[in-house]
């Protein structure tokens, strides 16, 4: 009896180690869940400016002024245009 | 003896020996039992009948609710080009109790968020628990405040929304308050699908304040969902800037331009002027904020001619060669006279149109019923909002026929005497773009078609009003500077006068409504510019040019192929490069 009592009280042990453990285990898990989103959102977050940052740098206002003045570009002239056909 | 000897030594002790009287130790046994009991009540009280409250505090001492943000959608053209998004910015706020800087602190504060170091001590004067000291600042820059760790001074983040299409698509797209909330345009139209909702967890914190367990998620985050406009940006731009461009040169005092798909009613561009800098709303006036081509209306004037005569022509009674006598430009009707600009002699129904004749216009008008003239109005959606959803827009002024006298029929017959927005002057010559027929417009990016409109006039007359509408940019027509090298399109001026007071004073709406190409409409372009004063004011001289630089840049952003010869014309055939290259292809 006295046996059985040990080999219980040794399984108690055992295993409420095995829970302290895997709750340790399951909260590093959840900390690097947790990182992951917050990473996740910062990106969302970056993306949309870098979105922004790209509209602003693709504005039509400043493509058409660059066109003009630094590169001297200019709209053709009617005589100038080829127009290619597609045959069907 | 031996007994005593084995038993404890206090024993020795004489007073020991002596008796205890009775009730002692049972009175002593009692108060034990007694406040055993107390403790297991008491116990039993908080475990058992009290317990949520101390549960409540257990948990407030570890768990926490945290709100979790949820953004707002974007706004996107029809190519997917960001035209609004959100992003995080940070608030500084203080409570003034806590925060005592001394002056280096306060300098620096203040100098970080480039405000004057006064205004700083005035906001941490007050006698308030929160003060917001700025609103919106870079998150870099509220990095760099907590950095320096002031008592009493902390950030919040939140929104800001940021539009990088700047004044060029002001208009359309409206803005947001400070809250992230719209208050305009295409941001308070489509708030419910923008709005994002704010979520709620409650999780488990631990001693240096890491979220070491989820509990329960109470409201997960809804973003807001992404918008996608029926929107061109290309054309919006080629919009903007050729109406900018025709404000300044004709010192104008406003103006707008819509363009609409004609296949599938979606509002390609909305452009108005006098804008504003939707980023920076500072010195905003009331008079940059009108969305002048959907909330004000104007008296449209000749550009309603087409629906005149295409409903001549449906009634049978004309066609586009009956002669209507237009001489001498002069026509009394009751005690009213109503008058050419430049006197006509006999002309056509279409060369009415070509050289746009009021007298023509009224005598066609004068032999309709004013019911079916009204029911016509009515069909092209004029004298009602067309719900688009939009904030504020009107539906002009139609007034009911029976009211109608004979002079105002023939007036109304040229666009005086009715009121229309600019949008719904674009909107009603879908008739004349497509066969006859209208569908309804659209802001958000379609899908698919609409199936079928609703047909106002026959195919056959749109199809003959659209050859009318040619010769307004012909040689001998109105508009002759709205043509465009490569396409066929068609049109109709507009200069009317503007009622100042009840009275038409000598101030002028310059318009220009075309479609092109003409062998197979696919875009519409309504142009308005309101008081030009430089010179001209006559629909062909200020608004055609505009509609020529607008349509013909949409047309060929839209790779519409082109339909009439280009001079000189040079074509590259197929065949050409194919026979050159031999017998590899």
């Amino acid at each position: 009896m006295a046996r059985l009592n040990g080999f219980l009280l040794m399984l108690v042990v055992a295993s409420s180690l095995g829970v302290v453990a895997s709750q340790h285990q399951a909260r590093k898990l959840y900390a690097a869940v947790e990182r992951e989103q917050q990473r996740s959102s910062q990106l969302e977050v970056e993306w949309g400016q870098l979105q922004l940052e790209q509209s602003t740098w693709a504005a039509h206002a400043r493509i058409e002024k660059l066109a003009r003045e630094k590169l001297a570009m200019r709209p053709p002239q009617s005589g100038q245009i080829i127009a290619i056909e597609e045959r069907p | 003896m031996t007994k005593a000897k084995k038993g404890v030594t206090f024993n020795h002790n004489p007073l020991l020996r002596s008796e205890l009287p009775a009730w002692r130790p049972r009175f002593v046994l009692l108060c034990l039992l007694g406040g055993s009991l107390a403790l297991i009540g008491r116990a039993a009280y908080l475990q058992g009948v009290n317990d949520q409250f101390l549960q409540a505090k257990g948990e407030s001492r570890y768990a926490r609710l945290l709100g979790v943000p949820a953004t707002r959608g974007k706004i996107t053209d029809r190519q997917g080009d960001v035209l609004a998004v959100s992003s995080p910015v940070k608030s500084i706020w203080a409570i003034p109790e806590d925060a005592r800087l001394s002056p280096a602190q306060t300098r620096q504060l203040a100098g970080l968020l480039e405000m004057d170091v006064n205004e700083v001590n005035q906001k941490l004067a007050v006698d308030k628990e929160f003060v917001y000291l700025k609103r919106q600042v870079s998150p870099e820059l509220a990095d760099h405040i907590a950095a320096l760790k002031l008592p009493g001074i902390h950030d919040q983040r939140e929104y800001r929304r940021f539009y990088p299409g700047g004044e060029v698509t002001a208009h359309m797209l409206g803005f947001t308050g400070v809250d992230d909330k719209g208050q305009e345009g295409i941001e308070l139209a489509y708030e419910s699908a923008l709005a994002g909702k704010p979520g709620s967890r409650r999780v488990v914190k631990d001693r240096r304040g890491n979220v070491v367990e989820d509990v329960q998620s109470i409201r997960p985050p809804q973003d807001g969902k992404e918008v996608a406009l029926a929107l061109d940006n290309k054309i919006q731009y080629l919009a903007h800037a050729a109406l900018k461009q025709a404000i300044t040169d004709n010192k104008a005092k406003a103006g707008g331009v819509v363009v609409l798909d004609a296949k599938t009613g979606e509002i390609l561009a909305l452009a108005n002027a006098p804008t504003f800098n939707p980023n920076n709303r500072v010195h905003l006036t009331g008079d940059q904020l009108r969305n002048r081509a959907l909330t004000d209306t104007y008296e449209p004037g000749s550009t309603m001619k087409p629906f005149t005569a295409a409903l001549a022509l449906e009634n049978g009674k004309f066609t586009s060669n009956t002669i209507i006598n237009c001489a001498p430009g002069r026509m009394t009707i009751g005690t009213a006279t109503i008058s050419d600009a430049h006197p006509h002699g006999a002309l056509t129904v279409a060369q009415v149109i070509q050289k746009s004749s009021n007298i023509g216009a009224a005598k066609m008008a004068l032999t309709f019923q004013p019911e079916v003239m009204w029911k016509m109005f009515d069909n092209l959606g004029f004298g009602s909002p067309l719900k688009l959803g939009f904030p504020g827009e009107v539906g002009g002024r139609l007034r009911p026929a029976k009211s109608w006298r004979p002079i105002e029929q023939a007036t109304m017959s040229y666009g005086h005497g009715i009121s229309v927005s600019l949008m719904q002057m674009a909107n009603a010559y879908q008739v004349f773009a497509r066969d006859g027929d209208m569908v309804p417009l659209s802001l958000s990016r379609l899908d698919a078609p609409p199936l079928h409109g609703t047909q106002v006039f026959s195919p056959q007359t749109a199809r003959e009003v659209r050859q009318m509408l040619e010769m307004v940019v012909q040689p001998g027509g109105t508009a002759t500077q709205a043509n465009i090298p490569g396409y066929r399109v068609g049109g109709k001026t507009g200069t009317a006068m503007k009622l100042v007071g009840g009275r038409y004073a000598l101030k002028y709406v310059a318009s220009f409504v075309g479609i092109a190409p003409i062998s197979d409409p696919r875009l519409i372009v309504a142009v308005m510019i309101d008081e030009p004063t430089g010179g001209k004011h006559y629909g062909g001289d200020v608004a055609g040019p505009v509609f020529a630089q607008v349509m013909g840049g949409a047309l060929r952003t839209l790779g519409v192929p082109a339909d009439a010869p280009l001079k000189p014309l040079q074509v590259a055939r197929q065949g050409a490069t194919s026979a050159a290259s031999g017998e590899s292809m």
